[in-house]
């Protein structure tokens, strides 16, 4: 089948990656994956990859760590056992609520960080022990590769690949994916 | 090249009589006698004390105030004896006091002639503090030799512009007070130190020539800086090599230094030293944190002013969101310091600090704890998001609200020591506010109308005008 056949260009310069980019998507290629050693400003918009919305997930995960905060010591300090320390005033929240911003503030930014953090480990799969799913191994050092998807356009492809400046253009026949 | 256009300029002049009247007015309704003061809060009285005010004041005074009476400062014990007034009697044992039978009286009395001084000195305070955070802001970007903002600098000297007609303006109202024109700082008065202990230790700070000494210098460091920065900067627009753009850099790396020391005395002398028996070790960063996000509020303003009547063509929404961030990030800069002050002093809790805070949480609530929304919760959950930082009407939005809340910061400073529970945003206030508010756009835009908008000899203005975030 076609459909399990790519194409992977190699490029050897950001800035030659990012107008290849732009041209194979004008040409109406479907670009399966780009590989690259650092990250490439603009990239994303060439690819027209949708914007993340991490810092939305951050914010909830913020409003639930000071949720957790507040609740755990408006339980502990003014619930549970209101005693006078020190002749701070137990009897509400907000009468000791300066007392507890220190923990609240930093709660929020514990959750926030941590969560979100452990949000996008779960979003781009990774964790220990995983598999690298490098095609190339000079993608971690110095090159740039566009994988393509191949529908019996092979040498139309490769020309326009070709005229984009890549170094280097191979067919891969994809083993099947251990799905 | 920008013109003053004349609808800016007669609202500007509008502002100032408006300003003018009410201020006149605050001036004139002050009592002159200690019956007319004990009338007028009488009156006050008799048709509701709810309002703004917090009814019950008179009645429970807070634990602290009382302490504080017991120190020597007549002053001060007048606010926990205000309820004996009320009850028509006289506080403990204040007949050995020179100022005759109706002590209470005669504090009221004071309390009520400050009034119009005291918002006359807020709102004056307020605008050079904008244009000093301005130029705070200014010599930072030039020190740090920032990429970003060179297409804003003639905003941002426009700006301080108005530091030196500000700053003298307050100088001027201090050695009024030096003259005893007012009671605004009660250390000035001969009378309060004599008895006195705590002030007679500090006569060698606080004493009158020292202090507006101390003021000139400060005043005329600023305005030096100021006036050679601009200078440079204007020369830079002509030069073939980048001397002017070295030299000032160097002087705002110079200046930098100058303002920190500066700007922490200026902030004892002119703000703290209302309250000459009360002292806090971060409070000069603090007033500075205030001068510096008003400061930057202002530039967004204006700079979003000048975009939409077309001038300003190099700068594009990527510099608005960079100053919505800087926005957003001294906003809560400035809520770190005042929970710092305010959580260590509420924390221990000693007497002789905790007073301020007790007559603020007693006597100013409502302004006391709302500027915590407009400068903190307000800007916190509107500017975080990174859209919305680009989007003009919510800076204009967000920015009013933060110069607002500013203002009733330095109202907060100054009110609760100068008029006590006396307080109201009345005539006095408002006008005082809105003369100089006429006043620095006035000074403001004619300044900005002598140069070229776009400074195109700085060295950094081509990342400036391609700057994008």
């Amino acid at each position: 089948m076609s459909s399990n056949q790519v194409i992977q260009a190699l490029y050897d310069d950001d800035d030659v990656l990012l107008s290849a980019v732009k041209s194979i998507r004008e040409e109406k290629h479907h670009i399966e994956e780009v590989y690259t050693p650092f990250p490439v400003h603009g990239l994303d918009k060439a690819l027209g990859l949708a914007e993340t919305r991490i810092s939305i997930m951050a914010f909830i995960y913020g409003c639930i760590g000071f949720a957790v905060a507040i609740l755990m010591m408006n339980y502990i300090m003014i619930e549970d056992w209101p005693q006078n320390i020190g002749g701070k005033p137990s009897f509400s929240y907000i009468e000791n609520m300066p007392a507890f911003v220190p923990i609240m503030f930093e709660l929020t930014v514990f959750f926030a960080a941590h969560l979100m953090v452990i949000t996008f480990y779960l979003r781009s799969k990774l964790w220990p022990f995983k598999a690298a799913e490098n095609p190339n191994p000079l993608t971690t050092d110095d090159k740039f590769l566009v994988e393509i998807e191949l529908h019996n356009n092979e040498k139309e492809l490769k020309a326009l690949l070709k005229k984009t400046g890549a170094i280097d253009i191979t067919l891969i026949e994809k083993q099947d994916d251990h799905e | 090249m920008y013109t003053f256009t004349n609808k800016l300029r007669n609202l500007s002049i509008i502002l100032m009589v408006i300003g003018f009247l009410g201020l006149t007015y605050g001036f004139l309704t002050a009592p002159n006698t200690v019956e007319q003061a004990n009338a007028m809060v009488a009156d006050g009285h008799g048709d509701g004390h709810g309002g703004d005010h917090g009814a019950g004041t008179h009645d429970n005074h807070p634990v602290g105030d009382k302490a504080d009476a017991h120190a020597d400062d007549k002053h001060h014990n007048e606010t926990a004896a205000h309820e004996d007034h009320h009850q028509g009697g006289h506080g403990e044992a204040h007949d050995k006091d020179a100022h005759g039978e109706d002590h209470h009286g005669e504090h009221l009395l004071h309390q009520l002639q400050n009034k119009p001084w005291a918002a006359l000195y807020v709102a004056a305070f307020f605008f050079m503090m904008i244009a000093l955070g301005t130029l705070a802001f200014y010599a930072v970007n030039r020190a740090a030799q920032a990429g970003w903002s060179p297409a804003l600098f003639r905003v941002m000297e426009g700006i301080t512009a108005y530091l030196l007609p500000g700053a003298l303006i307050v100088f001027v109202i201090l050695a009024l007070s030096g003259m005893h024109f007012n009671h605004l700082f009660i250390w000035m008065d001969p009378e309060v130190v004599a008895h006195d202990k705590l002030i007679q230790g500090k006569v060698g700070f606080l004493n009158v020539p020292g202090f507006l000494i101390r003021a000139l210098i400060y005043i005329g460091g600023w305005a030096t800086y100021r006036y050679f920065s601009r200078k440079f900067s204007l020369a830079q627009d002509q030069a073939d090599d980048i001397s002017n753009h070295k030299k000032n850099f160097r002087i705002s790396a110079g200046f930098l230094v100058f303002f920190i020391v500066t700007e922490s005395m200026m902030s004892w002398d002119w703000i703290m030293s209302i309250d000459p028996h009360w002292f806090s070790t971060l409070f000069g960063w603090y007033v500075f944190a205030s001068m510096f996000v008003s400061g930057i509020t202002t530039i967004a303003l204006i700079t979003i002013y000048l975009k939409s009547k077309g001038y300003l063509e190099k700068v594009n929404d990527s510099h608005i969101h960079d100053l919505g961030k800087f926005m957003f990030g001294i906003s809560i800069f400035w809520t770190y310091l005042w929970f710092s002050q305010f959580m260590l002093i509420w924390y221990s809790n000693i007497p002789e600090e905790v007073t301020y805070f007790i007559t603020r949480i007693e006597d100013y609530n409502i302004p006391f704890f709302g500027m915590l929304i407009m400068n903190f919760i307000f800007p916190l959950l509107i500017l975080m998001n990174s859209d919305y930082k680009r989007v003009n009407y919510i800076i204009v939005m967000t920015g009013i609200v933060v110069i607002l809340g500013h203002y009733v910061d330095v109202f907060n400073m100054i009110m609760p020591s100068a008029v006590g529970d006396q307080w109201f945003i009345g005539i006095a206030e408002v006008g005082g506010f809105l003369f100089f508010l006429g006043l620095f756009i006035f000074v403001v835009f004619k300044e900005i109308s002598k140069a070229p908008l776009h400074a195109v000899g700085d060295p950094f203005m081509g990342e400036s005008e391609r700057f994008h975030y």
